[in-house]
């Protein structure tokens, strides 16, 4: 096993950090950095509680390697309050209770942020089908889509 | 200055917290990722722990030999069942599980031993170091040749290896069906499930050495359960120990038991003398298992013309695993809440739990009574059609008025069920679409019920079932102090609302504090929807106890009688006058010479809802049921047979709701996850091995492919409940499964009584169904020739 010296951009900042060479860019963000909000929810890719953007794509941390990000843009949910006031999206999560246990919601919020920045104005499809890599058990999704659309129409 | 020559300022009017959708009190850490799960706490110097897991599905153990292991570098612990006192169990009269397997193993996956290392390669060294010897025996991995009669027995105690028979008989059942004027009987099955919550199976163990204390965080939704099975297993004074349940990502019924990986940890940390943190894999997390078992159930109804049920037989076998868990319980349910949706005329129960060499089978989200509904209102919608009765209507010819007893002795005190009715035919177009939509589209419905709160507790204590503390002091602040474990549910902020309600306070001036047994009155948990019934009851006592001596105090300070008070939350005055106090002044008043003020209120099931005194009377009963009625709309392809869930009506009596928004958060999630057991979601197993221990091959349905969930709350006003409250995340869950084969019949004339209904069994129906017609035709064209 050998280690290298990481280069990350993560919100906004330059972190170097040693890592093994094979380290996922998912434990270094929660090992590494302590940004513990990106969850790991199953073995590798099943269930996108890990989502953050990398260059604004959503992207799951779990099956990244560290390495292989390297300069690029990465953002978790820890970027998206301003001074401790949540996001609009945030907020409209919080409000329309989008979360109940929680702990798939910074993935999902990760992913619904991605769409938004593609597409203001998404149809309920769209929404849907950017949440569709993302795995709820609590809400069956009813009050997710709402929080998104809620977020639409406050921007609007 | 005297309060009295106070000129009173102007006060925020008095605030009602109580049916207001309000966020949740903890919502703000979960959307901006601050909220520490179990795995998210920092511990920098934790050890890793780690599960060896048995190769074998049934066996003796020989000889497990960790010498070697022991010797690697970096590894501070190795342990085996040795290391544990006693075995566990969730229910006393069953506890026959060790947290790490002793003298047999019992399935495919079972931890055998572990092993705390500095870091995750040298405890995968280690695990790969211990060396284990198991002598194989047959095993068992369904229900019937684990009940034959040369079977080998998983627990010697057990003969049959039948964990639990369930013998009961209510009423004159021959008579009923003789009677009846029509009789049908089925058979069904339903295959098993895992909860799936997202969060991952994690705890956190410090051992500290210097004074032999214990401290575990862990993902419980039951600490004072896991308190309790850590003091037995590690064979320490409870005293010793504290229990803290951090953010829980979801439970379902996973973790309504003390779990063997929980106190694996904690023996660990004991035996490196430090802290072990301990992180099961999405595999661990399924292997681990407690879920609903795979049920083969056999039932005959009875009817009048009319649609009255004058009798019920029914047979219910569940392949329970490996170990007792809940299992008991699971199969009585079943049985119990035959009654008290409608009134029946006389029911017939025999159960069989099982043990096979599976994974251990437990609670989950509508515990026992799931997979009987589901055979239930199948049969009723199929008896319905012969007797040309629409489903509507023979529901309504068996409707409860309350107050009624059931047969078993269950109480209902409130029953809603005639309102969800009349709000699901309504919204869904039940009358005007039913029989008239485009080829291929279906209309089911279905009802269910459900328990708020076993009314008997697990362990007889003698203590009142719940107790809530509340901490007034100089700051004006109140903090709650809760054992009842917030899993995502709400109940930190259901007990806000129900403080602030009593109080008219904001509920800005009301802090939670939660489950940490250093510091909160121990709860039982959160299992069998208790919480909101139980906690929220005793948080009310509570907060009428403190308001009763805030009141006082402004009394004794205003020379007023304390009747003449008129409470209004941020202030008070003497009815009928211009004097008053503020609430900061109230509370200096209530805080001169007692200081800080705790208040305790509790809240304990009145013996009348406790059921009978038959055996296994507790199981069943409760304080309050809610009732569901919902409708299901589906999209069936009869050259694929795949289903498309395009809507559900579904309406809750959930007594009163206290919080709309988060009742109906629950409901939405309960009916979809009873669409998921419906068509997509089964284990599987080869050999006891399992196949789908992941989310990719285990289907839980993505946002793309899940349907809108309308639902209409239906407030019947419990008599019992915190202001008529009762529960809202289980019952909702029952009747899914039903409406949606009720929908797939409705489509496609093909009955299924097999769950899941996934694409390749519907098709297979479908195609069998083409087969027999080209038959008939050949038949016929024949007999023309």
């Amino acid at each position: 096993m050998t280690t290298r010296l990481l280069r990350l951009q993560v919100n906004g900042r330059e972190q170097a950090l040693a890592a093994r060479d094979a380290a996922t860019l998912l434990e270094v963000l929660r090992d590494g950095l302590q940004l513990t909000g990106t969850k790991q929810g199953c073995d590798g890719g099943e269930c996108g509680a890990c989502t953050v953007l990398v260059d604004g794509a959503p992207r799951l941390a779990c099956i990244t390697l560290a390495a292989s990000v390297e300069d690029r843009a990465i953002e978790t949910i820890e970027s998206l309050a301003t001074q401790g006031r949540l996001s609009a999206l945030q907020r409209a999560f919080h409000e329309h209770l989008g979360a109940q246990c929680g702990f798939c919601t910074p993935g999902m919020v990760m992913a619904a942020e991605s769409l938004l920045r593609r597409e203001p104005q998404p149809s309920e499809a769209q929404i849907r089908a950017a949440l569709s890599g993302n795995l709820c058990r609590c809400t069956g999704y009813v009050k997710i889509v709402e929080s998104v659309q809620a977020a639409v129409e406050t921007a609007r | 200055m005297k309060a009295e020559h106070l000129p009173l300022r102007e006060a925020a009017p008095p605030t009602h917290s109580i049916g207001t959708r309000q966020p949740l009190v903890d919502g703000v850490e979960k959307v901006s990722g601050a909220a520490h799960y179990t795995a998210d706490l920092p511990f920098p110097n934790a050890l890793v722990g780690r599960i060896g897991r048995s190769t074998v599905a049934h066996g003796v153990i020989r000889r497990i030999d960790v010498t070697r292991a022991l010797a690697l570098p970096g590894v501070r612990a190795v342990i085996t069942g040795q290391d544990f006192a006693v075995p566990y169990g969730v229910i006393p009269i069953s506890q026959n599980e060790w947290p790490l397997a002793r003298d047999i193993v019992r399935y495919r996956g079972e931890p055998l031993f572990a092993v705390a290392a500095v870091d995750a390669a040298s405890a995968a060294a280690a695990l790969a170091a211990v060396s284990v010897d198991i002598e194989p025996l047959p095993a068992y991995f369904d229900a019937a040749s684990a009940r034959a009669s040369d079977a080998v027995l998983l627990h010697i105690d057990k003969p049959g290896n039948l964990e639990r028979t369930v013998e009961q008989d209510f009423g004159d059942v021959d008579g009923g069906f003789a009677a009846a004027d029509l009789v049908m009987e089925r058979s069904f099955h339903c295959a098993e499930l895992a909860h799936g919550q997202i969060e991952l199976n994690a705890s956190v163990a410090q051992w500290d050495v210097e004074r032999n204390q214990l401290t575990v965080h862990s993902v419980t939704q039951v600490p004072y359960y896991l308190h309790l099975m850590l003091a037995q297993t590690l064979g320490i004074d409870s005293a010793a120990i504290r229990v803290v349940k951090p953010f829980v990502g979801g439970g379902f019924g996973h973790r309504v038991e003390p779990l063997n990986f929980e106190m694996v940890t904690a023996a660990l940390a004991r035996a490196a003398g430090g802290t072990v943190r301990l992180e099961l894999t999405r595999e661990e997390t399924f292997l681990t298992h407690r879920a609903r078992p795979d049920s083969d159930i056999r039932l005959k109804i009875g009817l009048t013309k009319s649609g009255e049920i004058t009798a019920v037989d029914a047979e219910v076998v569940q392949r329970g695993g490996a170990y007792a868990g809940y299992g008991l319980v699971t199969i009585l349910y079943a049985g119990a809440l035959l009654h008290a949706l409608y009134r029946v005329g006389a029911v017939r129960f025999r159960g069989y739990r099982v043990y096979t060499n599976l994974p251990p089978c437990g609670a989950m989200r509508g515990h026992g009574a799931v997979n009987i509904r589901f055979a239930f209102e199948s049969l009723l919608d199929e008896m319905a059609g012969e007797l040309g009765l629409d489903p509507f209507a023979l529901r309504r010819a068996n409707l409860i008025a309350p107050p009624y007893r059931t047969l078993n002795e269950l109480q209902v005190n409130s029953y809603g069920l005639p309102k969800c009715l009349d709000a699901v035919e309504h919204a869904s177009g039940w009358h005007e679409r039913r029989g008239k939509l485009p080829k291929g589209r279906g209309l089911g419905m279905a009802c269910s019920h459900y328990v708020s709160g076993s009314a008997k507790p697990v362990h007889w204590s003698g203590e009142p079932h719940a107790v809530v503390n509340l901490k007034l002091d100089f700051d004006g602040g109140i903090t709650i102090l809760t054992g009842a474990a917030d899993i995502g549910q709400g109940s930190n902020t259901l007990l806000t609302q129900v403080v602030a309600e009593v109080l008219l306070l904001p509920m800005a001036r009301i802090r939670v504090v939660a489950t940490d047994s250093a510091l909160t009155p121990k709860d039982n948990g959160s299992y069998s929807s208790r919480v909101s019934f139980m906690v929220g009851n005793a948080a009310l006592n509570a907060a009428q106890a403190l308001k009763r001596i805030l009141v006082e105090a402004a009394a004794r300070e205003l020379k007023a009688d304390a009747a003449a008070i008129e409470w209004l939350g941020e202030r008070c005055v003497v009815a009928g006058s211009e004097r008053g106090m503020d609430f900061a002044q109230v509370v200096r008043a209530a805080l001169t010479d007692a200081g800080t003020l705790t208040v305790k209120g509790t809240w304990s099931t009145p013996p009348e809802t406790q059921g009978g005194k038959f055996r296994g009377a507790a199981v069943g009963s409760t304080a309050g049921f809610s009732y569901t009625a919902q409708v299901v709309e589906v999209e069936v392809d009869e050259d694929t047979g795949a289903v498309r869930v395009l809507h559900c009506w579904t309406a809750h009596d959930c007594g009163r709701a206290l919080n709309p928004m988060a009742v109906e958060g629950q409901v939405q999630g309960a009916v979809w996850m009873g669409l998921g057991q419906a068509l997509a979601e089964e284990t599987q197993y080869h050999q006891g091995l399992p196949l789908r221990a992941n989310f990719l091959d285990y289907r839980i349905a993505t946002a793309a492919e899940s349907p809108p969930i309308d639902v209409t709350l239906i407030e019947s006003i419990d008599p019992l409940g915190p202001f008529g409250a009762k529960e809202a995340s289980e019952g909702g869950l029952h009747s899914a499964p039903p409406a949606l084969a009720a929908a797939v019949c409705d489509a496609t004339g093909v009955r299924m009584r097999d769950l899941p209904i996934t694409p390749d069994r519907l098709l297979e129906v479908i195609n069998e169904r083409r087969r027999e017609a080209r038959r008939a035709a050949a038949r016929a064209a024949t007999a023309k020739a």
